[in-house]
C-alpha cells in the first residue's frame, strides 16, 4: 500500500513500546504507590497519543477540544465531590469486607 | 452512483460540507464526553474498593489472565492503527484500501471479543463469577468477589461497546465497497473512527487497573 503516513506507524510503535514497559514494570516491586502511579502515568501517555494523533485532537477546532475537555472536567467533578464523602468518613458503613458478611457489626450497633 | 462518488452537497441546515462535517465530529465528541462519565462511575467504585482494601484487590488482580489481557491490549492498539489508516485512505478517496482496512479493523475487534469470551470461560471454570458461580476462600474472599463484580461490569460494558463498533465498521465497509464515500464525503468513517479510538482509550485504562494490579506482590 502506498502513502501510509509514517506518523501513524510511529504512534503505533510508541503505543506497543509503552504497553511492553507497563507490563514489565508491573512485576517490579516498588515502594508505596509507585507501581500504580507509573502504570497510570503510562496509560495517560498512551491515551494522549491516541487522542492527539489518531483522534486528531492536536489539530482539531477549539469547539471539539472543548467538548473533549468537558468530559474530563466532569469526571474530575465526579471524583472530587465523591472524595468529600469517602475521604472524610470516620466510620466505614459497609464494615470489614474481609469478614464473612460484614453485617454483624451493624446489627450489634443498633 | 458515479465513479467519483456522491456529490458533496451539504444538508439544508448547513452552509457548507465542511460545516456539516465539523458538526458531526463535534456531536461525536459530546457523546464521548458522556461516555467518559458512563465508565467514570464504575471507575470511582473501583478506586474506592482499591483504596479501602488494597491487599484484597492485589490478590484478586493476580487471579486475572495476564497473557490474554496483554494480547488483547495489543489487538485493540493495532485495530486503532488500522482504523486511523482507514480514515486516511477515505480522505484520499482510495476505495479498495478503505474497504480492506475497515475489514481488518472489524476482524481485530472480533479477535478481541473471542479472546475475551475465552477468558470469561476460564473465569467461569475457576468459580470467579459473582452471583452465578463464585467460590473463594481466605480472608479476602469478599473483596475478590467485589473486584470481579466490577471486572465483569467494566469489561462487559466495554465489550458491548466493541460489539457496537464492529457492527458500525462492517456497515461502513459494505458502504465503502459500494462506493458511498469519496474524498469529498467520508464523515461517517471519521466519526466511527473517533468512537473506535475512544473504546481503545477506555481499554488502555482498564488494562493496568484489572490486569497489572498486585503483580509485584507475592
Amino acid at each position: 500500500m502506498t502513502g501510509i503516513p509514517r506518523s501513524y506507524l510511529f504512534t503505533w510503535a510508541a503505543l506497543v513500546a509503552l504497553l511492553a514497559a507497563t507490563l514489565g514494570l508491573a512485576y517490579v516491586p516498588m515502594p508505596g504507590p509507585l507501581n500504580i502511579v507509573l502504570a497510570l502515568g503510562i496509560s495517560v501517555a498512551k491515551a494522549l497519543l491516541v487522542l492527539a494523533l489518531f483522534m486528531k485532537l492536536f489539530r482539531a477546532p477549539a469547539l471539539t477540544r472543548a467538548a473533549a475537555a468537558a468530559g474530563l472536567f466532569w469526571l474530575a467533578v465526579l471524583f472530587a465531590l465523591s472524595a468529600t464523602d469517602y475521604l472524610t468518613r470516620k466510620v466505614d458503613p459497609v464494615g470489614d469486607l474481609s469478614a464473612p458478611t460484614g453485617r454483624e457489626h451493624r446489627q450489634a450497633d443498633r | 452512483m458515479s465513479e467519483a462518488g456522491p456529490l458533496p452537497r451539504p444538508e439544508p441546515q448547513y452552509a457548507t460540507t465542511d460545516q456539516q462535517a465539523e458538526a458531526a465530529t463535534f456531536g461525536m465528541w459530546v457523546f464521548l464526553a458522556t461516555e467518559i462519565l458512563f465508565f467514570g462511575g464504575l471507575l470511582l467504585a473501583y478506586t474506592w474498593l482499591r483504596a479501602s482494601h488494597p491487599a484484597g484487590v492485589a490478590e484478586a488482580g493476580r487471579h486475572t489472565k495476564i497473557v490474554i489481557g496483554s494480547v488483547n491490549t495489543l489487538v485493540l492498539l493495532t485495530s486503532s492503527l488500522t482504523m486511523a489508516l482507514a480514515v486516511h485512505a477515505a480522505e484520499q478517496g482510495r476505495r479498495k484500501a478503505l474497504t480492506r482496512l475497515l475489514a481488518v479493523t472489524a476482524l481485530l475487534g472480533l479477535l478481541f471479543l473471542g479472546l475475551k469470551g475465552y477468558e470469561y470461560h476460564g473465569e467461569w471454570t475457576e468459580h470467579l463469577v459473582p452471583g452465578l458461580n463464585f467460590h473463594e476462600d481466605g480472608p479476602h474472599a469478599r473483596t475478590i468477589e467485589l473486584f470481579y463484580f466490577l471486572y465483569f461490569l467494566l469489561t462487559g460494558i466495554h465489550g458491548i461497546h466493541v460489539t457496537i463498533g464492529i457492527g458500525l465498521i462492517v456497515w461502513l465497509a459494505l458502504r465503502a465497497r459500494r462506493g458511498s464515500f469519496s474524498s469529498g464525503y467520508y464523515t461517517p468513517v471519521e466519526v466511527t473512527g473517533l468512537y473506535w479510538h475512544f473504546v481503545d482509550v477506555v481499554w488502555i485504562f482498564l488494562y493496568p487497573l484489572i490486569y497489572l494490579v498486585g503483580r509485584s506482590g507475592p
